[in-house]
């Protein structure tokens, strides 16, 4: 009923401060919705994903074909509506260019028509009428992209009214889709993209074994959720492995209560997965008779989606030992994990990683919050990527993804001061190239090479000092913010106008 | 860094106050680029440690005979880094009951409750804190009641545990910040009520303790340690940390503080760049963190310019992992990413020496302990970091840090997995590397 079924939820998570809480049951906002991500090696198998898939340079995924008429991952319902901001032709000149696809280039132009990159290089003609903008003194990077945030459906104000990113009444929701829970006015996108942000992944929380699809967004003001959608992106969804699930059902008195009831459930959504795709695919092989047609469960829609390679795994997942029968699990029943998401202890199995394509999604320095994070290293993004492993930073807070320039940095530190050879442009692919591959849209973001989308940004300086800051996004070839220019930042309906002129930020 | 072996640990325990061990040997850093804080840069420097002191600083100062020089060429020397609001010594693991002896159940007003009580002097947190260049931490108790506890000062050389603490009760810290105004009656004006009865009752419980004792007084709202422990809270002794967010939050906080007497802190003060004057005409020093921008119900105008603003006003600010943030990027178990602070501030218009001294000499000057240190002069502990570059980029580290005199060069626990984990998968498991 679900009155009580409301009670229950609020009574089981922190957002909702209570007089009677010692202490939250999450240490800390970022846990709240503790969550991970993977590709699976089917889905990646679907989706092209050439076997270097999450380690190496170059175009890696294809987008996934809408499936003939299957809800499970048809783009019919809540499609994209994403319109790009109108752009103009645009050269940015005589600029330090990391194009996460290659060595930094210094004094090199970037060339921006009709939302793409047209060109990068030194000297480059423009077209007649080409906005120029002088990039002497700066560096220009991609668009950064956050494989793990949760703005969106855990908005700034917090609290009960925007508390909508765990549907945490059931061990397997994998029925439920973030983006419908995206509030479009979170004040927290704009923050992000004033720090660069241009593409980022929403996830449902952690409290369910499946938690439902998450969605990529482009961080562009809309007034719908529709119009924020990535065209094309593959639906993705949250798996949690660990303590999350267990505490959260465990407490309950119901399953699961400990590691191996997680599993149990995992496997037995599975099977059940797998005979809904056998009887769906079977009537579609005799015909797809309307009359005959098997009843949708969106739940099962969900898992089947997965299993035909449509829709990416990504997976909650913090010790080494835990990923490692994930992966079990996936080679089970035929899919792939895209990324392992907080992935504490990735170095401990990167080795694994390496070999089944799986990405990380990891915190420069997150640690001890939890008994599963406390043997978190600094240099785990570093060992990652020197194993040949896909390796990510990824945020799952709103105020990390507007340092995730600085985490990098930090992470990049802890892997030099380890003797491991690493710079600057593989710093950058952390936060670029190698998210774009987790979420399947490495095709057209992530790096800038001519024919991708023109997510560029401009910062005053090295991207990995502290003190420098983007000074210019661009999202589809157009301005979406210039911090030298207030008409070119955008600001949510809720911070209009809710304090008097001198108070405002 | 690398901690000591245990058996130096165990035969300074056994031969007296162990921060004179390993300090027998003076320290010179020649030829560095020395910020004293207190005094300026010093541009090719010479910093001279001797006894746990800093013995010489200057331009001019040469290194003693014998003594072990540290070549700072290229190297930037500051005072150690002073943490303002941690849970270092008190929470290992945040989930783990176990592990945590931050704060007590008890609610409304647990004054009495001493957060020094349960200190671990064997975290983990502390090595790993002190490479971030921190020296010097403040361990303030958390929980949910109005007035928590008394916090501690301790210092970050995790040796004997007598030791560790170094001055207890260093302040009493309280709430009136959302949270707070939640969980007692659920409006500001019902937990500004709560505050109050328990400070008028602490200030009559200290005038008439015979009457009390006698039991011809009237009854209190407290019980009789937390009186005891307000004693010198409402005799404007010991400072009274408050947690204040809102700009009316804040402006109560600095009513009550004239109201009692109080020698008030403030914490957080999220949008307290928005009433600077009042905060400075009350002459009321603030913690904040000036990376943190999300807005909240109770902090529509908080900016990473308001710490900025607060010190151009004059305002007296100090840095802290441990407060306005949340996530694990801060906080107790990354209190070694506090100098990042400073170079989000610097990158948001601040001064960059107003910044630094964000992280020294204005929380020192906070807790009374500027004498101690804060600051590179000489007769000053010698609190010193050697850091291979700027120490407000992410991508520099602190190569040196010396607390008292004492270099701390032990390895952390996460040193030690990543040594354990470097090379992966042999034919020997990774468990008999030790």
């Amino acid at each position: 009923m679900p009155g009580g079924i409301a009670a229950a939820h609020f009574a089981d998570f922190p957002w909702v401060r209570s007089a009677t809480r010692a202490r939250p049951f999450f240490p800390k906002h970022g846990e709240i919705a503790m969550r991970k991500r993977a590709l699976s090696a089917a889905a990646c198998a679907a989706l092209v994903f050439v076997p270097a898939a999450c380690a190496g340079g170059g175009p890696q995924t294809t987008p996934p074909t809408p499936r003939d008429g299957d809800p499970a991952t048809a783009d019919a319902a809540f499609a994209s509506t994403y319109v790009p901001l109108p752009a103009q032709t645009t050269v940015i000149r005589n600029a330090t260019v990391m194009t996460a696809a290659g060595p930094t280039m210094e004094a090199a132009d970037v060339l921006m028509v009709n939302g793409r990159i047209e060109a990068v290089g030194a000297g480059l003609d423009s077209p007649a009428g080409a906005i120029e903008v002088d990039g002497a003194g700066k560096w220009v990077t991609p668009g950064i992209i956050d494989t793990h945030s949760h703005m969106g459906v855990y908005s700034a104000p917090g609290g009960a009214s925007l508390s909508d990113g765990n549907e945490a009444t059931a061990p397997n929701t994998a029925e439920v889709w973030a983006e419908h829970s995206v509030w479009t006015q979170d004040p927290q996108f704009a923050l992000a993209l004033a720090a660069g942000v241009t593409t980022f992944h929403v996830l449902p929380g952690s409290a369910n074994l499946f938690g439902g699809r998450g969605v990529t967004l482009r961080n562009v003001p809309a007034r719908t959720t529709q119009g924020m959608k990535f065209p094309g992106a593959p639906y993705t969804l949250k798996m949690a492995c660990g303590e999350n699930p267990m505490r959260v059902y465990g407490n309950r008195g119901r399953s699961p209560s400990t590691r191996m009831g997680n599993v149990a459930g995992y496997r037995s959504a599975w099977i059940e997965a797998a005979e809904y795709k056998r009887r769906r695919d079977r009537w579609r092989a005799d015909g797809s008779d309307p009359d005959e047609e098997p009843r949708r469960n969106l739940q099962s829609e969900t898992l089947a989606g997965v299993l035909a390679g449509d829709i990416l795994i990504q997976n909650h997942c913090y010790r080494g030992d835990e990923m490692a029968v994930m992966l079990d699990i996936a080679r089970e029943f035929g899919y792939r994990i895209a990324s392992f998401h907080h992935a504490v202890e990735a170095y401990k199995v990167r080795d694994r990683l390496a070999e089944t394509d799986t990405c990380a999604s990891m915190w420069a320095d997150w640690w001890g919050f939890k008994l599963e994070s406390y043997d978190g290293i600094r240099a785990n993004i570093a060992l990652v990527d020197e194993a040949g492993a896909c390796a990510i930073l990824h945020t799952d807070d709103a105020g990390g993804i507007q340092r995730m320039n600085v985490d990098a940095a930090v992470a990049l530190a802890a892997g030099l001061e380890a003797g491991i050879d690493l710079d600057r442009d593989d710093a950058l692919r952390w936060i670029t190239i190698n998210p774009a591959r987790a979420l399947g849209i490495a095709d057209g973001v992530g790096s800038l090479e001519a024919g991708k989308r023109a997510d560029v940004v401009v910062w005053s300086g090295d991207p990995f000092s502290i003190y420098s800051e983007p000074e210019l996004v661009f999202i589809d070839g157009a301005l979406a913010y210039d911090r030298a220019d207030a008409s070119r930042q955008p600001l949510s309906d809720f911070m209009l106008g809710n304090l008097p002129e001198e108070v405002i930020p | 860094m690398r901690r000591p072996p245990l058996a130096v640990l165990v035969l300074a325990i056994a031969t007296g106050p162990w921060a004179s061990e390993g300090t027998a040997q003076a320290v010179a850093i020649t030829n560095a680029r020395i910020h004293t804080v207190s005094g300026g840069v010093i541009e090719n420097g010479t910093l001279v440690m001797e006894g746990g002191r800093i013995a010489a600083i200057g331009p001019d100062v040469d290194a003693p005979p014998g003594a072990r020089v540290i070549d700072g060429t290229g190297r930037i020397v500051t005072p150690g880094l002073i943490e303002s609001a941690s849970q270092l010594g008190v929470v290992e693991i945040s989930a783990v009951d176990q592990t945590v002896d931050a704060s007590s159940s008890d609610d409304r007003v647990t004054a009495a409750f001493r957060v020094s009580d349960g200190l671990n002097p064997f975290s983990t947190l502390i090595p790993i804190a002190a490479t971030g260049g921190v020296t010097r931490a403040v361990v303030v108790p958390g929980g949910q009641a109005l007035i928590v506890g008394q916090a501690a000062l301790i210092d970050l050389d995790g040796g004997r545990p007598s030791e560790l603490v170094r001055r207890d009760p260093l302040a009493m810290v309280s709430a009136f910040d959302q949270g707070a105004a939640a969980r007692f009656g659920g409006s500001h004006g019902a937990a500004l009520m709560r505050l109050r009865e328990a400070l008028q009752d602490a200030r009559d419980y200290a005038a008439n303790r015979a009457a009390f004792d006698a039991g011809s007084r009237r009854e209190y709202a407290l019980s009789r340690l937390d009186l005891e422990a307000l004693g010198p809270v409402v005799n404007g002794e010991l400072p009274m940390i408050m947690e204040a967010n809102r700009t009316t939050e804040i402006l109560s906080a600095l009513a009550l503080a004239e109201e009692f007497g109080l020698d008030l802190v403030l914490s957080g003060a999220a949008e307290g760049w928005v009433v600077s004057g009042d905060i400075l005409a009350a002459g009321v020093p603030v913690i904040t963190n000036p990376m943190e921008n999300l807005p909240g119900y109770d902090r529509l105008a908080i900016s990473v310019q308001g710490a900025g603003r607060l010190v151009a006003a004059g305002v007296p600010v100090a840095f802290s992992t441990g407060v306005l943030g949340g996530s694990p990027a801060l906080g107790t178990h990354n209190v070694r990413n506090l100098r990042l602070l400073a170079g989000a501030a610097v990158r948001n218009g601040m001064p960059y020496a107003d910044a630094l001294r964000a992280l020294t000499l204005t929380p020192a000057e906070i807790w009374g302990i500027a004498d101690e240190t804060g600051s590179l002069e000489a007769g000053k502990s010698a609190d010193v970091v050697v850091w291979n570059e700027d120490p407000f980029e992410p991508l520099s580290r602190a190569e040196h840090v010396f607390i008292a005199g004492r270099e701390m060069v032990g390895d952390t626990r996460q040193d030690r997995l990543l040594e354990r984990y470097r090379a992966i998968g042999g034919p020997i498991p990774e468990a008999y590397k030790k």
